[in-house]
């Protein structure tokens, strides 16, 4: 017994040397996310000579600014163990309600107010029903998905809602040369990032993902957390549905359609575990790039946004399937 | 009294109670909801979404979810549809052998990724939404088929009837429910998905093969939605890339939740499902004629999955109480 217990040991010890530091950063997600933005890249300018030209892949990253700002917070709610598949409809929401109320003729910073304030309610209605009444958040928010949508749908019908023209053109405001949307997205990347690896509130977060359980005998305050990620995403879903409506300069139940794909993407692409307690903004901050670039790379090549779809959709599967892969091989 | 009150406390008794409540209701308000016309046309909204709902309901069962069927029900459509086109020669009912095997294939695809890999199977399914949504665009050069190339006796059975003027498509699906009754009633496998969706890890111990299981309640789902395919071309006579099946997820979730099948695995019950999907109908076809307009339908459908999942969750804390104080 003491004799199969010590081999034991041995075996794990013999199998799992402590790795030097570079290699643990090679096997790092990020650096898969990395290495395929760098081919991606490459790809896209062997494509079109037009391609390499920084202001044009910073005017096509703010298509996709609104979304990626939303799925940074994502990033957490799934690190946490969660899951959030009603952000792109609470976007949408959020958008209606801003513009309807400013339609009815309620001044313009209250009318943006609601649009918060809907976006908070929402996240805090996920909350509500996946900590307080412990229903699985997988399909709460397929349900929160179809209701927040659907509400859109009533409150604006079929008809877009125009905003002020004050209010328009978001991407068009240049900060130092780069598009206020890429600006408003690398400083939340820098924000969350910092507070996520180097606050204990972030360490905290990764403990409630990785053993809930263990979590709460620790002290940690794991309901606490997780309605504070839901009801954070919720806000962030709001703000980037008024930097939709003022890119678009109007408003229709149908903004972000689809969105909650591409979220999901960003984070599992960047290396998000799905199964939480693993992940980092970092991951999601070059997924989202690597992301624009294939997709602009695919608009360039002339592929039909159906055939763009399908490789998202591609995408996303291999990317869960390489980062389990990643994870289960190399315990961090 | 104890067998009247087990009756009365089972779940399918309330939606029963509701469905009843909910129609006398419409019909104070207007008279003409109950008519057998409008009974005709609550069943032939149902037809797709009950054939749907079987699968979804043994997805459920196993403790997964398939959010494809829309994109799945799609492809299979355009797929049978570009065979009308292409080969109008065919005999035509072959075209429910190339729909249903077109949908199992990729139920069958659906599974391997959950299976094989050991994936979630709604990151699975989210991703399997788009691709398969993206195929039907490629294959159909984003063209439409149309009315013409739908061979008219496949249109047909949703008009005709063999008996009492009931059209060939809900007796169809009525017999996959009584199919699916029979499969998990009285089948050793259709047993065997409830063992593993309620307790997963218990179930290999107990010599349940969790892959085969697993992968069959995929493949069915995507046989069914492949049906529901061939079915939605005879309902509405043509298939469109973009719209065939979208949504088509949610109606089906949205009947399944209201029919009692637990999100949690292991629990649901075939008559549970068919009467949620009734239900759905009844409020669907209620809408129109009490002058709400359609765009209210998707925020109905998200409201009754919440209300659902919410019953169910306090439903269940009771029935665990009740466990606990007959042990006690």
């Amino acid at each position: 017994m003491n004799a199969l217990g010590t081999s034991e040991t041995g075996a794990t010890s013999a199998a799992k040397p402590t790795r030097p530091g570079w290699q643990t950063a090679l096997i790092r997600p990020e650096t898969m996310t990395f290495v395929l933005l760098i081919i991606g890249v490459i790809g896209a300018s062997m494509l079109s000579p037009f391609f390499l030209d920084i202001n044009y892949i910073l005017r096509s990253f703010t298509l996709s600014a609104e979304i990626a700002l939303v799925a940074l917070v994502l990033t957490m709610v799934i690190i946490a163990g969660e899951i959030d598949l009603s952000a792109a409809s609470n976007m949408a929401l959020s958008a209606c309600l801003f513009a309807f109320a400013q339609q009815a003729g309620i001044p313009m910073p209250i009318a943006i107010g609601i649009g918060l304030l809907a976006g908070l309610a929402m996240g805090g209605f996920n909350a509500l029903m996946v900590v307080g009444l412990q229903l699985p958040s997988i399909i709460v928010t397929i349900g929160t998905l179809i209701a927040y949508r659907g509400l859109a749908q009533v409150i604006a019908g079929d008809k877009s809602i125009r905003v002020p023209d004050w209010f328009i053109g978001i991407n068009n405001q240049m900060i130092l040369g780069i598009p206020l949307p890429v600006v408003l997205f690398v400083l939340t990347s820098i924000v969350l990032g910092l507070v996520l690896s180097a606050t204990i509130y972030g360490r905290q977060i990764y403990q409630v993902g990785t053993n809930e359980m263990a979590a709460r005998h620790a002290g940690i305050r794991s309901k606490k957390i997780k309605v504070g990620l839901f009801l954070l995403l919720g806000l962030a879903s709001a703000v980037a549905g008024l930097m939709t409506a003022s890119r678009l300069g109007s408003v229709r139940y149908d903004i972000a359609l689809g969105g909650e794909l591409q979220m999901v993407l960003m984070a599992m692409l960047g290396g998000t575990y799905i199964f939480g307690g693993r992940g980092s903004i970092l991951g999601t901050f070059l997924a989202a790039w690597l992301l624009v670039i294939v997709s602009t790379g695919m608009t360039v090549a002339n592929l039909l946004p159906a055939v763009q779809l399908t490789v998202l959709g591609i995408l996303l599967i291999v990317a869960i399937i390489a980062t389990n892969f990643i994870y289960s091989r190399a315990q961090r | 009294m104890n067998a009247v009150r087990n009756i009365l406390m089972r779940r399918e008794a309330g939606i029963f109670v509701m469905i009843v409540l909910f129609c006398l209701a419409v019909g104070i308000a207007k008279p003409q909801f109950l008519t057998t016309n409008s009974l005709r046309i609550v069943l032939l909204l149902v037809p797709l979404i009950m054939i749907g709902a079987m699968g979804q309901m043994l997805v459920l069962v196993a403790r997964h979810v398939d959010l494809s069927i829309g994109s799945i029900l799609g492809l299979s459509a355009m797929v049978t549809g570009m065979m009308f086109r292409y080969h109008p020669e065919i005999w035509w009912p072959l075209g429910f052998a190339v729909s249903i095997g077109t949908g199992a294939l990729l139920g069958l695809f659906n599974g391997t990724l959950v299976t094989v890999f050991k994936l979630p199977s709604i990151i699975v399914t989210l991703g399997t939404l788009n691709l398969f949504r993206g195929l039907t665009y490629i294959i159909s050069n984003a063209k439409q088929i149309d009315r013409q190339y739908v061979p008219s006796a496949l249109k047909a059975m949703s008009q005709t009837s063999p008996v009492f003027g009931i059209p060939w498509i809900i007796i169809i699906a009525f017999s996959v429910a009584l199919l699916t009754y029979y499969f998990v009633m009285h089948t050793r496998v259709g047993r065997q998905i409830y063992a593993l969706g309620s307790n997963p890890i218990a179930a290999p111990l107990r010599g349940i093969d969790v892959t085969r299981v697993t992968l069959l309640v995929f493949t069915i789902s995507g046989a069914l939605s492949g049906l529901a395919g061939i079915m939605y071309a005879s309902r509405w006579g043509f298939v469109n890339p973009s719209n065939t099946g979208a949504g088509f997820e949610f109606q089906v979730i949205a009947a399944v939740v209201i029919g009692g099948v637990s999100i949690n695995g292991g629990v649901g019950t075939v008559l549970g499902t068919v009467l949620g999907v009734l239900l759905l109908g009844c409020v669907s076809s209620a809408l129109p004629l009490l002058g709400i307009p359609g765009t209210t339908q998707n925020a109905i459908y998200g409201s009754v999955i919440i209300i659902a999942l919410i019953i169910d969750r306090t439903v269940r804390r009771q029935g665990i109480s009740s466990i606990a104080r007959r042990q006690a």
